[in-house]
């Protein structure tokens, strides 16, 4: 305790009357203050050598800055804009965009800036690929479906988020594949005898092992029973939607290209990922030695190998070990390979947050009686997956741009898409490169700064509560 | 910390002791690897004992309350609580934990839930009890420790002793026939000991089986029936509260509480 002035200086003191409640200084608040504590306090201190010479570099530092940025923003915007090639009356092709000189439209003295027309030409290229022209209502459908599902479900002020949230990931899945597909699949004789049967097995076991009858084992497995009961049960629909006729043409995953393959693989590694990534994370914490053993081969092996190696093995090594005639889709492929790899980091990402959640926890649940599934469903996940939304949404982030590498076994993403033009002839001029590339940054960026913003905003809401 | 037995009002007139055995300890021991934590204990509890486990830090007082709910396994000897005895079968230990409920040194309330969904959790899910059903219990008991209005309010924005209280209420949501108490005040501000150890009175004057953990004296002369000291994983002495602390007969007794009751 500091005496002030006035206070008698003794060690016997008693304060009379309360010290006045004063605003803060001027130049402490409000814009000025912001930019002292900012920038000014950094720079125009001149009251000694070391202070000077800091003082300076400052200065330099923050108008080389400023320079920096503005120049390379300028740039974009003039070449974007102000040099970019926006009309093309004459409806002219590679001519839109190249010089008298260079054998085009424009004249000479001009700088040219991003070709548009290229874009504009290929625009239905680089969004569906070769899909067929007259079938493009059902990307379109899809796309208008996803959309309309996910403000249903991530936007917080929508009612009946958990029915939206269920139908886009039970239901959206088979309406996606059916109407991309055209879904005239057929399955084996054999799988509609032994898939339905072994749906009713366990769905069986896991209704009996709720009501108490069978054995220990049965009542111990009865919550897995269910689950693998539900998840053969959703395979069945599947299948039964996929080999229906639903008089639609088919359209080979082949002739899908652009940003269509890139949602596609994105999305199904996006939320195959996450629960595969919970699994084998509480796997990898599980007491059961052959449980962990499996986790942490599964997590370490998928890690160890770089994404292009397993798509490479998925589209050359696999057909190999598969019975001779027996075909695999490559983009199925390339979706289970891309899944498997994500949901090995996502395993780690959410083992960091399994970690940081106090063993107190787990015991206060189990001190009501929660089971271990009910435990870790209500307390321990719903904490852990908070904590790790940055990692978390990292990893979608990370796998979103991954999906770039598709194209080196032979399928066209968006990157993919985009640069099969540069081959083409018509559209051969010093910009198309530049500009194919810059469509592909903005498309690409966008998708990944909304992942990002959505993460943070959803962070701070759920921080809400954890807020002392 | 501690408060001193006159600032504690206690009614006796409906702690009753029976003759039920709520739970009966026999020969058991227990090993964290090599080390022997508890010793060759053998314990009795009969319904609407009022029991207090002193003794010094690392003496095995908690561990032996966790065991009574397994959140410790024991490796000899036998546990029976409400005439079940604890094995490894996961639905008989799930049986035992909705009779016995527990509070925790630091309160171990969920930060992801409300008071009053920390409170109606398990009702809900392990007595699959109706929402509104929980909900209206909740409110009860959150208005037994006095504590209504925080029920929609996050742990986080309570202090401690209301934390606790919340704790307790919570527990008491599910009903349980025996309350264990492993060191509820320690973690504590001294002016918030008071309201827990009131909140605890008030459940020993309804009857209710409680074993604590605790260093309040003044608690345990009051309230308990039984003290029960533990020194080097083993129950060295217990008696009756006043024999206790007037007469302890054995010398880490008079030592521990030499150096307790010191200042």
């Amino acid at each position: 305790m500091t005496s002030s002035p006035h206070a008698p200086q003794s060690v016997a003191y008693v304060r009379t009357e309360d010290a006045p409640i004063l605003p803060p200084p001027a130049n402490t608040t409000g814009l000025y203050g912001w930019a002292r504590r900012n920038f000014l306090d950094s720079m125009t201190d001149f009251s000694d050598v070391g202070s000077s010479v800091r003082s300076v570099l400052m200065i330099l530092l923050t108008a080389f800055l400023l320079w920096f940025g503005i120049s390379q923003i300028w740039g974009l915007i003039k070449f974007v804009f102000i040099d970019g090639i926006w009309s093309n009356p004459t409806g002219a092709r590679r001519e839109a965009c190249l010089t008298q000189a260079q054998g085009g439209l424009l004249p000479n003295d001009q700088t040219v800036g991003a070709c548009w027309p290229y874009v504009a030409a290929n625009a239905k290229l680089f969004i569906y690929g070769r899909y067929p022209m007259a079938e493009l209502w059902r990307p379109n459908l899809v796309f208008l479906l996803l959309a309309l599902g996910l403000v249903w479900t991530l936007w917080s002020r929508m009612p009946y988020r958990k029915i939206g949230a269920a139908l886009m990931l039970v239901v959206f899945p088979m309406v996606a594949f059916v109407l991309l597909t055209g879904a005239d699949l057929s399955a084996p004789k054999a799988f509609w005898y032994v898939w339905p049967l072994a749906t009713a097995i366990l769905l069986g076991l896991g209704w009996a092992g709720g009501k108490g009858m069978g054995g220990e084992a049965v009542k111990a497995f009865s919550g897995a029973f269910w689950g693998l009961g539900l998840f053969f049960a959703y395979i069945l629909v599947f299948a039964l939607a996929a080999t229906m006729n639903w008089g639609l043409n088919s359209v080979t995953t082949r002739d899908w290209g652009g940003l269509l393959v890139t949602l596609v693989v994105a999305l199904t590694g996006i939320t195959a990922s996450l629960p595969l990534g919970i699994l084998l994370a509480l796997g990898r914490r599980s007491t059961l030695p052959a449980v962990k053993i499996l986790s942490v081969a599964f997590i370490e092996f998928w890690r160890g190998v770089p994404l292009i190696t397993v798509l490479f093995m998925s589209s050359v090594m696999l057909p190999l070990f598969l019975p001779p005639g027996t075909s695999f889709n490559d983009l199925l492929r390339a979706l289970i390979g891309v899944t498997l790899f994500a949901s090995a980091y996502m395993a780690e990402v959410v083992r960091g947050g399994l970690q940081a959640i106090p063993k107190g926890q787990t015991e206060g649940a189990q001190s009501l009686g929660l089971s271990f599934w009910e435990t870790t469903r209500l307390i321990v996940l719903p904490q852990a997956l908070t904590l790790v939304i940055p990692g978390i949404v990292n990893t979608f982030i990370g796998l979103f741009k991954d999906t770039t590498l598709v194209s080196i076994i032979g399928m066209f993403d968006l990157l993919g898409q985009v640069s099969s033009t540069f081959a083409d002839s018509s559209w051969a001029t010093p910009v198309t490169r530049p500009t194919g590339y810059l469509v592909v940054a903005a498309i690409f960026f966008v998708f990944c700064f909304l992942m990002s913003r959505y993460s943070m905003s959803m962070e701070k809401k759920l921080r809400r509560g954890h807020a002392r | 910390m501690t408060v001193s037995a006159e600032e504690i009002d206690v009614d006796r007139s409906q702690m009753k002791v029976s003759d039920d055995v709520a739970i009966q300890i026999t020969d058991m021991n227990k090993w964290y690897g090599q080390f022997h934590v508890l010793r060759d204990i053998n314990l009795t509890v009969n319904r609407g004992e009022r029991i207090v486990i002193a003794g010094p830090s690392g003496s095995g007082k908690s561990t032996m309350i966790r065991c009574i709910n397994r959140l410790e396994e024991h490796q000899s000897g036998s546990i029976v609580v409400n005439g079940v005895e604890l094995t490894g079968d996961l639905k008989r230990i799930d049986e035992i934990r909705r009779e016995v409920g527990m509070c925790f040194q630091h309160f171990n309330l969920f930060p992801h839930l409300t008071i009053l969904e920390n409170c109606t959790l398990a009702p809900i899910w392990v007595r699959k009890m109706p929402k509104r059903e929980a909900e209206e219990r909740a409110m009860h008991f959150l208005s037994r420790v006095k504590i209504p209005d925080q029920a929609h309010k996050y742990p986080g924005q309570l202090s401690g002793g209301q934390q606790q209280r919340v704790a307790i209420a919570r527990s008491l949501c599910m009903n349980p026939q025996i309350m264990l108490f492993d060191e509820p005040t320690s973690a504590l501000d001294p002016e918030m000991i008071k309201e827990v150890l009131d909140t605890m009175v008030d459940l020993a004057e309804e009857g209710m089986t409680m074993l604590c953990v605790t260093h309040e004296m003044g608690f345990a002369r009051k309230v308990a029936n039984r003290v029960i000291f533990m020194d080097r994983g083993q129950i060295v002495e217990q008696n009756e509260p006043e024999e206790f602390f007037n007469n302890p007969q054995n010398e880490r007794t008079k030592l521990f509480l030499s150096q307790i009751m010191g200042h």
